[in-house]
């Protein structure tokens, strides 16, 4: 069941088209959240797919724009996946038939120059740097933007709802964009 | 290498030979020889709607700035200053009266007329001769917002070049309210292999349930029998009543559409699961009731693949085109389009139908296309066996019936059959063995 309709899309476009300068002063939060960053670098790297989505809530947009700050109602995009899809997504790298990632790709991605902002009660906006570099059938290429992340507090910890991927280069043509930024 | 024996050597009923996807020398030879002497797909008018409008393109490796000037015309003029030869533009895409190139100040209008130079009485000759405007494309056409251009002067009409193919690409048109559509950017891809390998793939039947394997099982994943995407082409695809057919000048059509039952809505039950799927077909449901069905068809992928040589292909809602960059670099461009609507035959529904098309199209990039390029890029690393030389197209060939010769003159085969693909080398092998008239004007 997908729950994306207008009032999400509405809601997904404000949340990340302003970022406010007043960064949140906790350490505590701010170190919660940079562990949740880490954390999913670390299991994209390792392939557990699995776990990178339990990170996720049971409503998220894993969102890479085709130009930067492209809105999802206007254009298409590198990647706009609801919960479904991306399951969908891991479901298809499980295949072993997906030709791109079989061989699979070796990641390892650097995540740094996070900071945190406030949302609501419950949710914080967090941005941050990355550089992934992939080895992939003799061949390495490096894949560097900024991540956004709506986070939400819940149940004891700090859920994905929303991941926003902005490549550098997210209106030219890739080579290969198979992998889970 | 100008003979046409040369090429009689390269292309054979049954088979090429690698190094037309290899060697840089041919390469270089069909930059002017198939890119130089055949309408070429360059825009969509769409992307250019208004005077002044610009977007870059390139014809073949020549850098081009698609122009509409300030009386609506269409211009493709070469993106290189006549000075010292730099590139004048070097934004993607706007709107501009005049260009002036970065290096030395020299000014040209959208139409390509030099506007001025700097510091003129330091030059002895008339900037009025026309030998300083920008080179330009002699003939842009379009085809129902298609935009194409051709360097040969003694190429047929655009009409005429597209001959047969119009028919299917009249029916993708017509099938959208007003006839047409609107680009709104594009999956962007690219590969490092030669781009006929995207071309020889357009219409395919062959590679499907094998390339495709993976997203076959992921569309299907949530049913009992598999009904979604192409799963029409599971079990035996050459029984099945879609086909492949060859239409002359390169140019072919994957007709899928005869898998489809003939009523409204049929079409979007082929669909697999989408964002927003739930609450957008019931709103358009809500609003259309048991109109619904036709809106709905426009949200998903039109089982067609019309395939115009060189460069274009339009499949479901997409408009691909293939740049190649060298000899073992192509991009290939699945530029998206939606629906408008200015009559209101939609009942109102238009930004529902746009808000499925968009995450529908980003589905067959981002599942589908990506496997086929990594086989590109694994062929291309085939080919590196030198010795080895020969590449099969062979399928269907010598069986009796199995191609037929249909009265337009057009050539009609089994879903997996590479008659399409034999038949566009042997217009390759015609291209690259005649000369063409090649010009700019200016
Ligand atoms: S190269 Fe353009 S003005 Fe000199
Ligand atoms: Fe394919």
């Amino acid at each position: 069941m997908s729950y994306v309709d207008e009032t999400y899309y509405a809601q997904l476009v404000r949340d990340f088209s302003a970022w406010p300068d007043g960064e949140i002063g906790d350490p505590g939060t701010r170190e919660a959240c940079r562990m949740v960053l880490h954390r999913e670098a670390r299991l994209l790297d390792q392939r557990r797919f699995e776990d990178w989505l339990a990170l996720y809530a049971a409503q998220c947009v894993y969102w890479v724009p085709a130009t930067p700050g492209g809105d999802p109602r206007r254009e298409v995009a590198v990647a706009f996946d609801d919960r479904r899809r991306l399951e969908d997504r891991v479901y298809r790298l499980r295949t072993g038939h997906a030709w791109s990632q079989a061989p699979a790709s070796r990641t390892v991605r650097a995540v740094s120059n996070i900071e945190v902002f406030p949302h609501s009660e419950a949710g914080v906006m967090v941005r941050s740097n990355f550089l992934l570099s992939e080895w992939r059938a003799g061949e390495k290429q490096l894949w560097s933007g900024w991540c956004g992340h709506r986070l939400r507090y819940r149940d004891g910890r700090y859920e994905i709802e929303v991941r926003q991927v902005n490549l550098i280069d997210c209106d030219q043509n890739l080579r290969n964009p198979s992998i889970l930024l | 290498m100008n003979t046409s024996t040369f090429f009689e050597g390269l292309v054979h009923e049954d088979r090429v030979h690698r190094s037309i996807y290899t060697d840089a020398a041919i390469f270089e030879r069909e930059m002017t020889h198939i890119f130089g002497a055949v309408w070429v797909y360059l825009a969509h008018e769409s992307q250019i709607p208004k005077a002044d409008d610009f977007i870059t393109a390139r014809l073949g490796l020549r850098p081009l700035i698609v122009t509409r000037d300030a009386n609506g015309q269409i211009h493709a003029l070469y993106n290189r200053c006549t000075h010292r030869g730099a590139r004048i533009c070097r934004t993607e895409r706007g709107n501009a009266r005049t260009f002036q190139c970065a290096y030395h100040g020299w000014t040209y209008f959208n139409t390509g007329k030099l506007r001025g130079v700097p510091w003129p009485e330091g030059y002895a000759c008339d900037f009025k001769d026309a030998k300083f405007n920008l080179a330009q494309v002699p003939r842009v056409e379009s085809y129902r917002g298609f935009i194409f251009g051709t360097l040969n002067l003694d190429a047929p009409s655009l009409s005429d070049y597209l001959g047969l193919i119009k028919k299917p690409i009249d029916e993708w048109l017509d099938r959208h309210p007003g006839g047409k559509v609107e680009v709104r950017e594009a999956n962007r891809l690219k590969f490092k292999g030669n781009w006929k390998l995207a071309y020889d793939n357009a219409a395919d039947g062959y590679h499907v349930v094998f390339s495709h394997r993976s997203l076959l099982e992921m569309e299907n994943r949530m049913q009992e029998d598999p009904t979604k995407g192409m799963s029409f082409y599971m079990g035996k695809p050459d029984e099945a009543p879609m086909y492949v057919q060859y239409f002359g000048r390169g140019h072919h059509f994957k007709d899928k559409r005869p898998n489809v039952a003939k009523r409204p809505g049929a079409l979007w039950e082929l669909e697999a699961a989408h964002p927003g799927m739930e609450h957008f077909e019931n709103s358009i449901r809500k609003k259309l009731g048991e109109k619904a069905g036709r809106a709905l068809d426009l949200a998903a992928a039109e089982p067609v693949n019309i395939n115009v040589f060189p460069n274009l292909s339009i499949l479901g809602n997409h408009i691909q085109v293939f740049q190649p960059l060298g000899v073992d670099e192509t991009d290939t461009t699945w530029y998206a389009t939606v629906v408008v609507d200015e009559a209101g035959e939609l009942g109102g529904t238009v930004e529902d139908v746009n808000a499925l098309r968009l995450r529908t199209q980003e589905a067959f990039p981002n599942f589908g296309e990506v496997d086929d390029a990594a086989n590109f890029e694994e062929i291309q690393r085939g080919l590196a066996a030198c010795e080895d030389e020969w590449v099969y197209m062979h399928r269907g060939l010598g069986i009796p019936g199995r191609v037929r010769n249909e009265p337009d003159g057009t050539l009609k085969a089994p879903a997996t059959d590479e008659v399409f693909m034999r038949s566009h080398m042997k217009e390759w092998k015609r291209l690259m063995s005649t000369e063409p008239r090649i010009s700019v004007v200016r």
